[in-house]
């Protein structure tokens, strides 16, 4: 036993260690989809749901995490991002542009819906905040439902439907490729094109976080005045933060409307957002790793459960007793209280985070 | 061109509802002097800070600041313009470290945006590695060098007071504005904050210093105004300003014999 320890100590202290431990994850991470699709593609799906999430949560952590402005309508901006894909790649208007032209738009589009809400709302601070957040939001979604008249853009609550999937060349994402004897279906393509934009979301999400400009976000969160009087323009810099989250919002939408092929505004409502903040809160504010692990067990506990719950219960009862719908809220809630009482600064929280809280503590 | 003074504040007037808190204030500040704003509690000084800063616009009245006018200009533009200040209650970013506050006072005079950061150019990583080595310089330039990893809620009071003092020298000001920065201090202290203000100034930069510390106002400032209710009430060389019997009468309430 100890002998194992040592020689784990040892190969932890090598050289080359870190590139070892990246080079595995690497390899996990690019084989893991055939291994899920081995268990049900339904899995595949579930995965490429939960790194949409942890798009959502990366961008969502920029606005809260970093600059600590409270965000209750991020979904809003996920939903800008989806409907510029859907509108112009559907035959809802007719438009079929491919992809690589609508991300960047859904983008800009979102950011510009980001300034719209942070224009108005520079002055107001947490709770304020919360509330005008929460009201864009629902705006938003308002709007999708019913800018059906008198011209026909969103199409209402019947969403738009038939959407084009991402095509590169000739490889088609809704359909299955085989390639040196492996079947890549159309969520394993999306789920390696999702990888590659969520390792950009990661590297976008460090360099800010180790700049003049993170910095600045990090001081207006501490303290404004002061951060002003150092000559920091909070306005901008706020402004800035509002639409650098919101354009990941907006690319995550985007993909989003690909991989469904169908959306609606009811994929949009206001518990979507608080199921981010939850993700960026309880993975732990301001860390980038932290908020992806919240966003990855966020998305795969409930479906997790949702596999196992119903199978259990009719084993044991012989008849389903309590729905999982039921039992996922139940859990989830109880995960925040526990959380909020023993780790308030999330699971994997920012150095500095877990400092504030342990202020909290001594004071 | 170069006038001597540095900042004329004319006629400024300042009410919070009925209290006014400065009336028709009018003083000068010469390039590289080392001017002090004393009196009582409550006399108004910190609101001339703030109207000065850009936290508050005054009523009426008006300032020039080398030879431009700072009046209605946001706080963030006033410090462009050159203006540091410190606070009264110490106002660091208490979660970052003591170098990161001294960083965050580069801000105002250094560029990189989103893009660079993100793309991580030749240019932005010159100009971070330039942000460092300077706020690096300004905390030995303060005597708290050592400290530079600690976060800054962890520091000594003084060391705070120093720190906000190099956080206010990194935005590279031509005037540094400071409220009451030896309250609190002990006389060890205040003596070395005294001979750090004096190498400031001999470095180029021109002080404006609120104190209740009377000693360390008299033996330090070239010149001082004295407000009382939000009135000047007399200026000049501290010697001359110390004798003065309206001086005295505000300091001690009522008349002498």
């Amino acid at each position: 036993m100890g002998d194992w320890i040592e020689r784990l100590e040892k190969l932890r202290s090598h050289r080359a260690a870190p590139w070892m431990g990246i080079a595995l994850i690497v390899v996990t991470l690019m084989i893991l989809p055939f291994a899920l699709a081995s268990v049900g593609t339904a899995w595949v799906r579930i995965t490429n749901l939960a790194i949409l999430f942890a798009l959502l949560s990366l961008g969502l952590n920029i606005v809260v995490g970093f600059a600590g402005l409270l965000d209750l309508g991020y979904i809003a901006f996920y939903a800008v991002g989806a409907y510029c894909y859907a509108l112009l790649a559907s035959p809802h208007f007719g438009l079929h542009l491919p992809f690589w032209i609508i991300l960047p738009i859904g983008a800009a589009v979102a950011c510009v819906f980001g300034v719209l809400l942070g224009a108005p709302t520079l002055k107001l601070r947490g709770d304020y905040l919360a509330i005008v957040t929460l009201g864009f939001g629902e705006i938003v979604r308002v709007f999708l439902n019913n800018l059906s008249q008198p011209v026909n853009i969103t199409n209402g609550p019947q969403g738009v439907t038939l959407i084009d999937p991402f095509r590169i060349g000739k490889i088609d994402f809704s359909r299955t490729d085989n390639l040196l004897g492996l079947a890549f279906s159309g969520p394993i393509k999306y789920y390696y094109l999702l990888l590659v934009v969520l390792v950009v979301a990661i590297v976008i999400n460090l360099r800010l976080q180790n700049s003049r400009l993170g910095r600045a976000w990090v001081a207006i969160r501490e303290d404004e005045i002061a951060a002003q009087a150092m000559g920091i323009n909070t306005r901008n810099v706020k402004l800035l933060a509002f639409a650098m989250g919101a354009s990941f919002g907006g690319v995550a939408g985007g993909i989003f409307a690909a991989t469904q092929g169908f959306i609606s505004p009811e994929s949009f409502v206001f518990v979507e957002s608080i199921m981010v903040l939850s993700m960026v809160v309880l993975g732990g504010m301001g860390n980038v790793w932290g908020v992806i692990l919240g966003a990855i067990l966020l998305s795969f506990v409930p479906e997790i459960l949702r596999y196992t719950v119903e199978p259990a219960q009719k084993a044991l009862f012989g008849r389903l007793l309590i729905e999982p719908e039921v039992i996922r809220m139940l859990l989830f809630g109880l995960a925040l209280v526990l959380m909020m009482l023993y780790r308030p600064a999330g699971l994997w929280p920012s150095k500095r985070r877990k400092r504030e809280f342990s202020e909290a503590d001594h004071s | 061109m170069q006038t001597a003074q540095l900042l004329e504040i004319r006629n400024i007037e300042k009410r919070f509802g009925g209290l006014t808190a400065l009336a028709d204030v009018s003083l000068t500040i010469k390039r590289n002097e080392i001017y002090g704003l004393i009196g009582p509690n409550g006399a108004g000084k910190t609101t001339l800070f703030n109207v000065l800063t850009g936290l508050y616009v005054p009523d009426r009245g008006e300032f020039e600041f080398d030879g431009a006018s700072l009046v209605g200009l946001k706080p963030y533009r006033v410090a462009e313009s050159g203006i540091a200040r410190t606070f009264q209650n110490i106002r660091l970013f208490g979660n970052m470290t003591a170098m990161e506050n001294v960083m965050v006072g580069r801000h105002v005079r250094t560029h990189a945006g989103a893009i660079g950061a993100i793309l991580r150019t030749r240019r932005t990583r010159d100009e971070e590695a330039a942000i460092r080595s300077r706020s690096g310089e300004l905390l030995g330039y303060v005597g708290i060098g050592q400290l530079a990893g600690a976060l800054s809620r962890n520091l000594s009071y003084g060391d705070q007071r120093r720190l906000e003092i190099a956080r206010a020298l990194a935005t590279e000001p031509k005037l540094l504005a400071l409220d009451e920065p030896a309250a609190g201090m002990n006389a060890t202290e205040t003596a070395e904050l005294r001979r750090l203000l004096v190498k400031i100034r001999d470095d180029g930069v021109t002080i404006l210093l609120i104190e209740h510390d009377v000693k360390l106002v008299m033996g330090l400032c070239d010149r001082v105004a004295v407000l009382d209710y939000g009135r000047k009430i007399a200026e000049g060389e501290p010697a001359r300003v110390q004798k003065d019997p309206e001086v005295v009468r505000a300091y001690l309430g009522g008349a002498l014999p």
